[in-house]
């Protein structure tokens, strides 16, 4: 900067009106920036239930629990509860998977075990999980582990087994991420009192830390459920989209409902637009209050 | 385990006398085997990652050559053929993103960051951020389609189109580019703010010329980031850009459906022709290259940063 100065400077007096004006534009514009972010979230809630108001009137509640998918009959016939259940079922077991492991990582990250380097190595190669594009898991799914999981399982093709491993591949970075963070955070006195009173480091993290964190690594799994609910791609692609029924084997086809979404719109016209619309409000809600809850979760834990 | 397990001294860990860790003592072995398996869970999570990698590289490598580049899609059984038009669809919609997402994204968090001093407000649109950033991809795929491809300007254009598809990967990259420029903005020391405001800078002389300009490469970063997931993302292009197996129409400009690189890996996955399996590696391998390039590029912006 040069010690130039331009009139309105020199003498400290009121700024010019031209002036005051563009300082008060780009604070508008500012607000008007952040305001947006919140207007998106309801539109896509207005949106999408409004879009969807055909169906809910057509089908009702029931829509949830009935198991058909007949857009060509007459009139067309629509029920979502074999993608309402692998949804959940898919998520589920995709968590029972990655939460002990991710849980590992993150102790095994947040502990001094790797001398810094190499430990940010490990903390990157984490981070590039989460980074491989979903599609691009789906690819290697179809190829790799579809073929893999039939050798040693019933599983002949795209079924439940496979889409839960990429999902639970998927959900792994998440956890690990956020529960170390969850870690990390607590007081460093709480260890030092831990140890000093003659525990292990062992019982430290399982007595000690892992509870004060407890709030923090719930949050974090909530989260990676709320994102294992809406993932699409890798899932559409290795699930095999069945939308007769649910089935209890998790070697036979399943689906989901943003499989339904991925597999249906682009060809989708008159009513079934409006029935794949209340699916996705039904998604919508779900991930919504799941990751709502995740959000005051870790709200709450800030706030300790 | 419970505390009084310490006190027992047939469980101590250590000889009182010469104060050495006992390897046999339970405690000691519980540690060890505990330590085993949290090193084990790290090893269990690197080895799909490398497996990802590795067959996704070195099957897309080999598919790769010049004219896969530069050629339309492979009808199906016909040898050559390439992505030419989804590499374009893909660089011309993240473009789109990035020139919609980037201003808003950092005016919200400049907001959030500088004028707006921990009210409530601010902290709900955090909050609503927050959320948005957790809704699926395919909820704003469906967002946009029924906002723009249900709703085409008769006569102008079809309802699948590049801005359709390129607003919708703006909606995804919102969230993460205001929380990286808000981050990035309170690192910002008081001090250069004060310093600002000392020199007689209004409010949007110390944003602009001071804070922003010390931010900038953490933004970058963050911008980076969104840039690399956006290229990825695959579910809200299906139906708001659809797909195509042409060049794009110049006369109709962005108005048509657009192909993208994740659309083809998705459709060409599924087929049972060798030729488009081909092709769909070696887009993955574009794809996987390109995220592993911003990861680079992310962590050399954030080295630089000035405070």
């Amino acid at each position: 900067m040069s010690f130039e100065t331009n009139n309105s400077s020199t003498a400290l007096g009121p700024r010019s009106a031209g002036e005051r004006n563009l300082d008060r534009t780009f604070k508008f514009l500012a607000r008007a920036g952040a305001f947006l972010i919140a207007f998106i979230l309801g539109a896509i809630a207005v949106l999408v239930l409004v879009r969807s108001w055909p169906a809910i009137t057509a089908y009702g509640p029931q829509f949830i629990l009935k198991s058909v998918w007949k857009p060509n009959s007459e009139p067309p016939d629509f029920g979502v509860w074999p993608a309402v259940y692998g949804t959940i079922i898919s998520s589920l077991l995709a968590l029972a998977i990655s939460v002990p492991i991710g849980l590992g990582i993150a102790i095994f990250l947040s502990e001094d075990y790797l001398p810094p380097p190499i430990q940010r190595i490990f903390v990157f190669l984490v981070e590039l999980l989460a980074a491989v594009p979903s599609v691009v898991y789906g690819l290697w799914g179809i190829f790799v582990l579809i073929p893999f999981l039939g050798n040693i399982s019933p599983v002949k093709g795209p079924a439940m087994l496979p889409a839960a491993l990429v999902l639970a591949i998927m959900t792994l970075p998440i956890i690990a991420a956020l529960s170390r963070d969850a870690i990390g955070n607590v007081p460093i006195d709480l260890r030092q009192a831990s140890i000093g009173l003659g525990a292990t480091r062992w019982e430290t993290i399982l007595q000690v830390i892992l509870p004060a964190a407890s709030s923090g690594i719930i949050g974090a799994v909530m989260l990676a459920l709320g994102r294992a609910l809406g993932e699409t791609m890798a899932v559409t692609m290795l699930i095999g989209n069945n939308n007769s029924k649910a089935s209890l084997s998790i070697f036979e086809p399943s689906n989901t409902i943003a499989s339904l979404l991925a597999n249906q719109f682009a060809e989708a016209s008159g009513l079934q637009v409006s029935a794949l619309m209340y699916a996705g409000f039904i998604l919508f809600v779900l991930t919504l209050s799941v990751n709502v809850l995740a959000e005051l979760l870790v709200k709450h834990l800030q706030k300790i | 385990m419970r505390s009084e397990s310490f006190q027992q001294p047939g469980r101590a860990n250590f000889d009182p006398q010469t104060l050495k860790r006992n390897p046999a003592a339970p405690r000691t072995l519980f540690g060890l085997i505990m330590t085993g398996i949290s090193a084990a869970c790290m090893v269990l999570a690197v080895i799909p990652l490398g497996l990802v990698l590795y067959y996704i590289l070195s099957k897309g490598l080999s598919s790769l050559s010049p004219d896969i580049f530069t050629q339309l899609p492979p009808p199906p059984m016909l040898p050559g053929g390439g992505f030419g038009n989804a590499l374009l669809g893909t660089l011309v919609m993240v473009g789109i993103a990035t020139a919609i997402s980037v201003p808003i994204g950092v005016m919200a968090a400049i907001y959030l960051a500088e004028f707006s001093r921990g009210s409530k407000i601010a902290e709900w649109i955090r909050f609503a951020a927050n959320v948005l950033s957790g809704v699926p991809s395919i909820i704003i795929g469906v967002f946009v389609y029924g906002i723009i491809v249900l709703n085409p300007i008769p006569g102008l254009y079809r309802g699948y189109s590049a801005w359709a598809g390129g607003i919708a990967l703006a909606l995804l990259m919102l969230p993460t580019i205001i929380r990286a420029t808000e981050e990035a903005l309170k690192l910002v020391p008081q001090e250069v703010r004060q310093a600002s405001v000392g020199i007689g800078a209004n409010d949007y002389q110390t944003v602009l010329r001071v804070v922003l300009p010390a931010a900038i490469p953490a933004i970058v970063t963050g911008v980076t980031l969104g840039i690399a997931r956006a290229a990825g993302e695959t579910a809200p292009l299906l139906f708001t850009a659809l797909n195509t197996q042409f060049w794009p129409n110049w006369q109709k400009g962005l108005l048509e459906p657009t192909a993208s690189l994740s659309v083809l890996v998705y459709d060409f996955a599924r087929v049972p022709f060798a030729n488009q399996n081909k092709i769909a590696f070696a887009a993955a391998f574009v794809l996987v290259l390109f995220v592993l390039i911003t990861s680079a590029v992310a962590r050399f912006a954030t080295s630089r940063s000035r405070f």
